[in-house]
């Protein structure tokens, strides 16, 4: 066990891992966190806290992670090199695991352009894949990046990262993947997924490289709803993230767009559990936890496994 | 033009000075520049009831010290200047006159390359601590909008950035440089944390000194 984290030994057990996603508030109600909380309860094993999703402020990441533990759910805190630099991104490791946090999810972040804070700096000292090689160093190493300073304590860290199989360069999707496992990703969460076809030959990449036995892959699964939120998907928020035509007319045509929406993720995420690699879904969006439970009751996936 | 006529109220007579290197390559701040802008500042003024003299000087590089000081005697006449070189120039002047204020006519944006007649594209942030060697020539530092430095991130399509579609994805431009050149492995090679802090802006200004051609 590299963190004993209860993510990480469901993985390991080889159960078929469930991991939600959840926005802190825009402010300090913690009875928002409550709320959402109980509603995850039980139908995940742990739950990521974004961070400043969307370059939206938010509460801190690790702030909502903690009280989540207090809740009685398992956080994997996010982290981008957004807004820290390499001083700030290892302090906060530091306090996260002290604080208990055991699961760390690496990431660049979303441009602050896209957020309510159009003016703010940039910071970008490391990189999603230099990120994950500081956790790792300071975990294993025990030591501060650049291997000299020694930690007090031990950073028991579960190192997770992300990967879009949809975005472009294609070709370069896998080989990144790679890079992210040879710095020390032990688990990888996809981007939503709709083109199972692209989808699957990007697994395909990833099972040629030998990718799928070095680290757990968790398919990310997320609800579409309506015509105009597919709409809105597709032209607006997420360019990068294809959704076949068919799809979109099997949801648009449909007497209860919800619903579909529903059935479309439960038939997703059995195709998934059968798939050569796969060791889990990441149920995403919005204020759609609701939903999450239905889905992971539909395809099976209750009651959740208790490990030691 | 609103902002240099905020600030140069107090004054009735100025010099307006261009430069005959990069910006006039950029035209931005050459001799025509110049005399467009000198023009459009008596004009505004005329027409605000307070007449402006403009003195015009284009020196062929403002940001050395031989072609600075050629104009001191026109730094006498006059109770401010507006430089319209790039920050570098400006600071010229400043530091070899002490007594006139000096404002800027421009804002310096980048340091670009010609992509087309009228069209400038940034390709270098002087970073200190070059990795083209490693990126097929093309620099991520300065073209990606994260500045990452071992791959794209999630959000281009159709080879362009999310930010905006205008600008190619340095890292499609990279794969395929790569790829055409047969080299796709050095895409496998992890870039480490990069040395912001020693070579690079973030210790503060630099400083080159080369012994031999000191005077």
């Amino acid at each position: 066990m590299k963190a004993g984290s209860h993510l990480e030994r469901v993985l390991e057990k080889g159960a078929f891992a469930v991991t939600g996603e959840f926005n802190p508030p825009k402010g300090n109600d913690v009875s928002v966190i409550k709320r959402k909380a109980d509603l995850l309860k039980g139908c995940v094993d742990a739950v990521n806290v974004t961070d400043n999703q969307t370059a939206i402020v938010r509460m801190s990441s690790m702030a909502a992670s903690s009280l989540l533990i207090q809740m009685g759910l398992e956080p994997v805190m996010q982290i981008t090199t957004r807004d820290r630099n390499r001083i700030a991104i290892q302090s906060d490791l530091m306090g996260a695991t002290a604080l208990g946090i055991r699961n760390m999810l690496c990431l660049t972040g979303d441009h602050p352009s896209f957020g309510n804070q159009v003016d703010s700096k940039n910071v970008h000292d490391l990189d999603s894949i230099q990120l994950i090689d500081c956790v790792r160093t300071m975990r294993d190493q025990g030591t501060l990046l650049g291997g000299v300073d020694k930690i007090e304590g031990e950073i028991k860290l579960f190192v997770g990262a992300v990967e879009n199989p949809f975005a472009d360069p294609f070709e370069f999707r896998a080989i990144r993947l790679g890079k992210k496992v040879s710095a020390g990703a032990d688990f990888i969460q996809t981007q939503c997924i709709y083109d199972m076809n692209r989808f699957k030959e990007w697994m395909k990449r990833v099972q040629d490289r030998g990718l799928h036995e070095k680290c757990h892959i968790l398919a990310g699964i997320s609800p579409l709803n309506s015509d105009r939120i597919i709409l809105q998907w597709k032209k607006k928020i997420l360019p990068q993230v294809s959704i076949p035509e068919g799809l979109i007319n099997r949801i648009t045509k449909s007497k209860d767009p919800d619903e579909e929406g529903i059935s479309v993720c439960i038939e997703q995420v059995k195709e998934l559990k059968e798939m050569k690699g796969i060791h889990g879904i990441h149920l995403m969006g919005t204020d759609l936890e609701e939903k999450f439970a239905r889905i992971v009751d539909g395809a099976g996936l209750l009651p959740r496994p208790k490990v030691e | 033009m609103e902002e240099i006529l905020r600030y140069l109220d107090p004054y009735n007579k100025i010099l307006l000075s261009g430069c005959g290197a990069c910006v006039t390559v950029c035209h931005a701040g050459g001799e025509k520049e110049v005399e467009l802008m000198a023009s459009g500042l008596r004009m505004a003024r005329q027409k605000m009831g307070k007449r402006i003299e403009v003195l015009e000087i284009t020196p062929p590089r403002q940001c050395e010290p031989e072609f600075a000081l050629e104009v001191a005697d026109t730094f006498q006449k006059v109770e401010a200047v507006v430089s319209i070189a790039c920050g570098v120039g400006v600071q010229t002047l400043v530091r070899h006159y002490p007594k006139t204020p000096v404002f800027p006519g421009v804002n310096t944006s980048f340091l670009g390359e010609t992509i087309t007649h009228g069209v400038w594209e940034e390709r270098c942030q002087a970073c200190g601590n070059c990795l083209l060697e490693k990126t097929g020539g093309i620099c991520p530092v300065t073209r990606c909008a994260k500045q990452l430095l071992n791959g794209p991130c999630g959000g281009p399509s159709n080879g362009k950035c999310e930010i905006n579609q205008e600008t190619d994805c340095v890292w499609q431009l990279i794969y395929d440089r790569l790829s055409g050149l047969g080299q796709l492995d050095k895409l496998e090679e992890i870039i480490p944390a990069k040395r912001w802090g020693v070579e690079s802006r973030d210790r503060g200004p630099r400083r080159m000194v080369r012994e031999d051609l000191k005077a």
